[in-house]
């Protein structure tokens, strides 16, 4: 039996005003380039992740989802000088992913987000590893206690921003 | 059919995007110049993000200079009581050094050498990162209508900081030294061996390219050595750290860059650099009352008293932090390293001049250049505090002559006793 995204049974699917959903990531990659020069640790943070996986999850439509991911991270990639595509196609798959596992599972707790958060920072990283070495030849380095690390002080970050971010949703 | 469309419509629409962006991806990595379709993606992003970055900078410098500059002034009186006592020593050393770099240049023209000089710089501010572990680029407040070129070095006045990777109408893209693309030719000051400085993934800088036969200590400086046409030689990069054997014969070189590239605020593009030949100075003979007039100490009459002060005054956009802020581009190359000021000593005069030979010191002495014309003054005697042409002439010839004799001590007043702080 298809899952209907707007059955409203057992998952509740959000909406976004316009401003909302144009103002929340341009905050997020206005932040996520002017913070570091202050902070220089906060570069291990990835805003524009979060507000993807925050998105994805609260619509509950794939299409929208990748779609929502696919121009956050073509517009990330053009503040940070790589290739455009890399960031992009990173975040396309994470938004398809978020927004489809939306659908089955309640997203709505706090430890459902920390463990959600946590596991599609590893997905979009180990992407853009793969991307960024297979198709750019970028000589990056894979480190699992650092990756780790910066998942889960991403995902503690993300409970505190979805708790915020929550006061916009529209229910459909 | 359809029900499959609509059955398969999001997987499909997946399949389109990543497909549409792996495509994108070929094209930009064959295309390596700045012409490539993405400029216009960049354009929209980059004009999106600077002006809040800008605005935000803004505010920021403002409510930090003025707790800086109107309450928080502790300790102000005793930094500046040893800063004017640092200026004296600094300059007591200028002298010795413009007798070096003299000298330098006459055995340099006679040799036939050609020489690089910083004639002109842009102060910039940094207003913004890249936001990325992967890609470390900064944004700079200024851009295309400025006269900011691709390739053009940024450099602060403790050491290099990198280059500009992309024009905007306003803004630059600039990327730092210790980015994995970058590349800066070096050289290790004392051994002389030349080697490329590049970034690591995790952000560090590192000197390549210098075989593991070399003995390369830690605690050397390294310099640019002119070889990459984007930074002239001389300026400083960092310091060996740690040397260890690396990959295929060749030495692993870890440098300590001698800018703090973390927190950057203001910044030098060089955008113009000469080429030349330096000219000896000493061409001219030398008249011997004026080399007695400069070393002898005279009572200086009162308008070369006033001229006197002029210099603690003048000290003021020499400092590094204030010369970025002024609106004219070649005042910022003071107090910079030692590239930089040999462009004073030749590029500084023909512009300001207008003479069509850059070096003509007694021209750039005489001249009325921001601080060229009196960072000499406390050092002469009276007589040159004014605009007496001839003595002025001798501070650049004497050299040449009558090196042997360093400049008195008595001939440089004692330093001056603390006067009160900006309040």
């Amino acid at each position: 039996m298809p899952i209907t995204y707007t059955s409203g049974e057992q998952v509740e699917v959000y909406q976004f005003s316009v401003p909302v959903t144009v103002l929340v990531p341009v905050t997020a990659l206005f932040l996520q380039a002017w913070l570091p020069r202050q902070f220089p640790f906060f570069t291990m943070f990835d805003l524009p992740l979060l507000v993807t996986v925050f998105f994805a999850m609260a619509r509950r439509n794939p299409v929208s989802g990748l779609l929502t991911g696919a121009a956050i991270g073509i517009f990330q990639d053009a503040v940070t000088g790589l290739p455009i595509g890399v960031n992009g196609i990173a975040k396309t798959l994470v938004g398809y992913g978020a927004s489809s596992l939306g659908v089955k599972l309640d997203v709505e707790n706090m430890g459902a987000r920390l463990l959600v958060t946590l596991v599609f920072y590893v997905v979009h990283e180990t992407v853009y590893f793969m991307v960024a070495r297979g198709l750019v030849a970028l000589n990056l380095q894979w480190s699992w206690p650092h990756e780790l690390g910066a998942a889960l002080a991403n995902a503690v970050v993300a409970v505190v921003l979805f708790f915020v971010l929550d006061r916009f949703k529209q229910r459909t | 059919m359809e029900s499959l469309l609509g059955r398969y419509k999001n997987l499909i629409v997946l399949v389109v995007v990543l497909f549409a962006q792996v495509l994108g991806l070929a094209v930009q990595v064959k295309r390596t110049t700045d012409t490539d379709s993405s400029r216009l993606i960049r354009v929209w992003a980059v004009g999106t993000i600077t002006p809040l970055e800008r605005t935000l900078g803004w505010v920021q410098s403002g409510a930090g200079g003025m707790w800086h500059n109107y309450f928080y002034l502790r300790g102000v009186r005793a930094e500046n009581r040893d800063l004017k006592q640092q200026i004296e020593q600094l300059r007591l050393e200028q002298v010795r050094l413009k007798e070096d770099a003299e000298q330098a240049r006459r055995l340099q023209a006679l040799l036939g050498f050609k020489e690089q000089f910083i004639s002109q710089t842009v102060p910039a501010q940094v207003i913004g990162t890249g936001g990325s572990e992967q890609s470390r680029v900064f944004f700079i407040d200024k851009g295309d209508s400025d006269g900011i070129k691709p390739d053009m070095a940024v450099i602060t006045v403790d050491g290099i900081v990198g280059k500009v990777l992309k024009v905007f109408r306003s803004t630059a893209q600039a990327l730092l030294i210790n980015d994995q693309s970058s590349g800066v030719g070096a050289i290790l000051e004392k051994s002389r061996l030349q080697g490329i400085v590049r970034g690591t993934p995790a952000g560090e800088v590192v000197l390549e390219r210098i075989m593991t036969d070399e003995t390369v200590q830690p605690g050397e400086a390294v310099r640019t050595s002119g070889g990459d046409r984007i930074f002239p030689k001389g300026l400083p990069v960092g310091v060996v750290t740690r040397v260890s054997n690396g990959p295929d014969l060749f030495l692993n070189i870890h440098v300590r860059p001698a800018a703090n590239l973390s927190k950057l605020e203001e910044v030098l593009v060089v955008t113009k650099l000469e080429e030349k030949e330096p000219a000896p100075s000493e061409t001219a003979p030398v008249r011997a009352a004026d080399i007695l007039a400069q070393r002898l100490p005279s009572v200086p009459d009162k308008p070369a008293a006033e001229d006197a002060n002029k210099p603690k005054e003048g000290v003021a956009p020499t400092s590094p932090t204030t010369a970025p802020k002024t609106a004219e581009a070649n005042v910022t190359t003071n107090g910079a390293p030692a590239a930089i000021e040999k462009s004073q000593a030749i590029s500084a005069p023909a512009k300001v001049a207008g003479a069509s030979s850059p070096a003509k010191p007694a021209a750039s002495n005489s001249a009325p250049s921001k601080s060229r014309a009196r960072a000499p003054g406390p050092l002469k005697p009276a007589a040159e505090q004014g605009s007496a042409p001839p003595t002025v002439k001798v501070a650049q010839k004497v050299p040449a002559a009558s090196k042997p004799k360093p400049p008195s001590p008595p001939a440089v007043p004692p330093p001056a006793k603390p006067e009160d702080g900006p309040q």
